[in-house]
């Protein structure tokens, strides 16, 4: 009987295990490899706390708070470009064990128990398969495109507050904010906005009719799905009066409990849909949709430089995600109403921040693979018409309600606290509420979307047949 | 405080990322097997043989859409400046927080009824081109 996630017992590619799959293929080997992997790092940073912790406390009580902060930045930015590069594999995996499970499939399950060395085997592979680069294509554009994907991925997390920040013993704070810019919300904006570079260009560049009408389509969804983000983060400075800062947006959430996901339901959906078009991920994956265009925009790309427009795809999930629970879901808070580990920057309370904050941005992402796998993908006139016709109007009356709101005094008083804020709580759900009801009276009253089946058909004559023998022609 | 350290890390930033990406490609491009041919360069195009060159015209709506994020992200950007002062502008350290700026407007006895109609004349004007696209039927794609 095959259990249902194991290798199946009678399959061909069992009958003949070479050793490394012999080796790679039993569980206690993986447990016990597991194991070690858990228990080393705890013993080896305790030693090294043990040699050098006392030399590196009075080092760094020594240095200029300033250079202190650099170094500390260049830590935290490596440790963030760590995660996010081994967090897009681990989600690979994850997005084929949940799409696996959705559709009552397998998914990978070959390499190592369970299919946990999937993702490294693939990035092997991915090394060692050929480069190719088809002729006319535009060589220097062709390899600048993922080059361009995978930078501007990479590199739109500075501003984003992961733990806050951490007073030192000695006096003096270190913020984990790689950059703390005052232009944090536009930072954010502008490079996400360079992102459409790398997919319109692979799709020029490739001189293939897929790949061109993917990169058009990927550049003209991109573009629509930027304004409703614009609109949705102009509401949220109204909100949070008067700062671009993402740690003083997230800061004045957790100091009253009130998430702004609370103040501005509507605005967050959109915001999230509009995060998934901006990703090009089902259900808006028009630009790559296997049916239509192959693999749309990257049809032509092989080897690691697809393996570079997949890793910014999961950098864009993880990014878009961790952007949304700063500026909507309070950041490092873990519950909403009340400020557990507002104004506690002790060390340990930064470590539990950054693994909240990083639970956040995985449960987002957890919800990006469940819509993928179970929405189905819209047409490419419906798409235009939700962003142009649907989020865009929204988002504008949104933000001029709020205006109008903040223009008469209904706004959150950061000390007021949660209770004290009920009032402005209870404004907001009110006119979220109304604005569901004219959306929903406005979607009841348009034409039912066209479909493939047309339920009215208009009445047709039917001919009578004519009885045998009377001159009809006979199919038998 | 936005310190240059803050520039410089992202700068930093930039080139760690520029040189992954250069080490992936290079690394790429020497491991890999390098096997050509006539049919193998073609464009991959469903096994069909390619008919002329894939850089052609293409639907003008595309070119649409992109001239109307134009204005409206431009537009979008115009309100942001606008989206950050407003909520404090009526609070009495408005003054001296952006002394010198809007803060003597706010002591000249300028409302936020002030700011946000004049905020309101060219949110008007955007929704009045906006309704006159949409009837346009320039955001028609079917």
């Amino acid at each position: 009987m095959p259990t249902r996630w194991g290798a199946l017992p009678n399959s061909g590619i069992d009958k003949n295990p070479t050793p490394v799959d012999r080796i790679i293929r039993d569980p206690k080997i993986v447990a016990a490899v597991a194991l070690v992997m858990l228990v080393l790092p705890p013993i080896g940073l305790t030693a090294a706390w043990l040699a050098f912790g006392q030399p590196l406390l009075d080092l760094m009580k020594a240095t200029d708070p300033a250079i202190l902060q650099f170094v500390f930045s260049l830590i935290m930015m490596g440790l963030v470009l760590f995660i996010v590069i081994h967090l897009c594999a681990a989600l690979i995996l994850a997005e084929r064990k949940i799409s696996a499970f959705i559709q009552d499939r397998q998914g990978p399950n070959r390499v190592g128990f369970f299919g946990l060395l999937q993702p490294i085997a693939d990035g092997i592979k991915f090394m060692l398969k050929e480069d190719v680069t088809p002729a006319r294509v535009d060589k220097p554009i062709f390899i600048l495109a993922p080059c361009i994907a995978f930078v501007v991925a990479m590199i739109s997390f500075p501003v984003i507050p992961w733990a806050g920040t951490v007073e030192l013993p000695w006096g003096g704070t270190l913020t984990t904010q790689v950059a703390s810019l005052d232009i944090g919300v536009l930072y954010i904006l502008a490079i996400n906005g360079l992102g459409v570079y790398g997919v319109v260009l692979a799709g020029w560049a490739s001189n293939n009719k897929y790949a061109h009408y993917g990169g058009m389509r990927a550049a003209a969804q991109m573009l629509s799905y930027e304004i409703p983000i614009g609109l949705g983060v102009l509401v949220l400075l109204l909100v949070s009066s008067g700062t671009l800062r993402l740690e003083v947006i997230q800061d004045q959430q957790t100091a009253t409990g009130l998430w702004n996901v609370f103040l501005h339901p509507i605005m967050f959906l959109l915001v999230l849909t509009a995060n998934y078009a901006e990703t090009n991920r089902a259900p808006f994956d028009l630009a790559e949709c296997e049916q239509e265009l192959i693999a749309g925009f990257h049809t032509e790309y092989s080897s690691m430089k697809f393996a570079l427009f997949f890793l910014a795809e999961y950098a864009h999930m993880i990014i878009g995600s961790a952007v949304l629970v700063t500026l909507f879901l309070g950041g490092w808070e873990p519950l909403p109403g009340v400020s557990l580990l507002h104004g506690n920057n002790t060390w340990w309370a930064a470590l539990i921040k950054f693994h909240i904050f990083w639970g956040k941005i995985i449960g987002l992402i957890g919800l990006y693979m469940l819509v993928r796998w179970t929405v189905p993908r819209f047409r490419f006139d419906q798409l235009m018409k939700l962003a142009w016709k649907g989020m865009i109007p929204i988002a504008m009356a949104l933000v001029v309600i709020e205006g109008v709101l903040v223009a008469v005094g209904i706004k959150v008083d950061p000390t007021a606290g949660f209770v004290g804020n009920f009032g402005v709580l209870a404004v907001h759900l009110l006119v979220n509420a109304v604005l569901l009801g004219f959306i929903l009276w406005q979607l009841s009253r348009t034409k039912a979307p066209v479909t493939g089946r047309q339920d009215n058909l208009p009445e047709i004559e039917v001919v009578p047949s004519r009885p045998a023998g009377q001159g009809g022609v006979s199919h038998a | 405080m936005t310190t240059p350290g803050d520039y410089a890390i992202i700068a930093v930033l930039i080139v760690t990322a520029i040189s992954i990406c250069a080490g992936i490609m290079v690394a790429t491009h020497i491991i890999g097997p390098k096997r050509h041919g006539r049919v193998k360069d073609m464009p991959y195009e469903s096994g069909v043989d390619p008919v002329h060159d894939a850089r052609q015209r293409f639907n003008v709506r595309f070119y649409l859409v992109a001239v109307l994020f134009l204005v409206f992200d431009v537009e979008i950007i115009f309100l942001y400046p606008w989206a950050v002062l407003f909520p404090s502008l009526d609070q009495p350290e408005a003054a001296s927080a952006y002394a010198g700026t809007v803060g003597d407007l706010a002591n000249l006895g300028y409302t936020n009824g002030f700011f946000l109609a004049s905020i309101g004349i060219f949110f008007t004007l955007l929704t009045i081109g906006f309704i006159y696209e949409w009837r346009k039927g320039i955001f028609r794609w079917d």
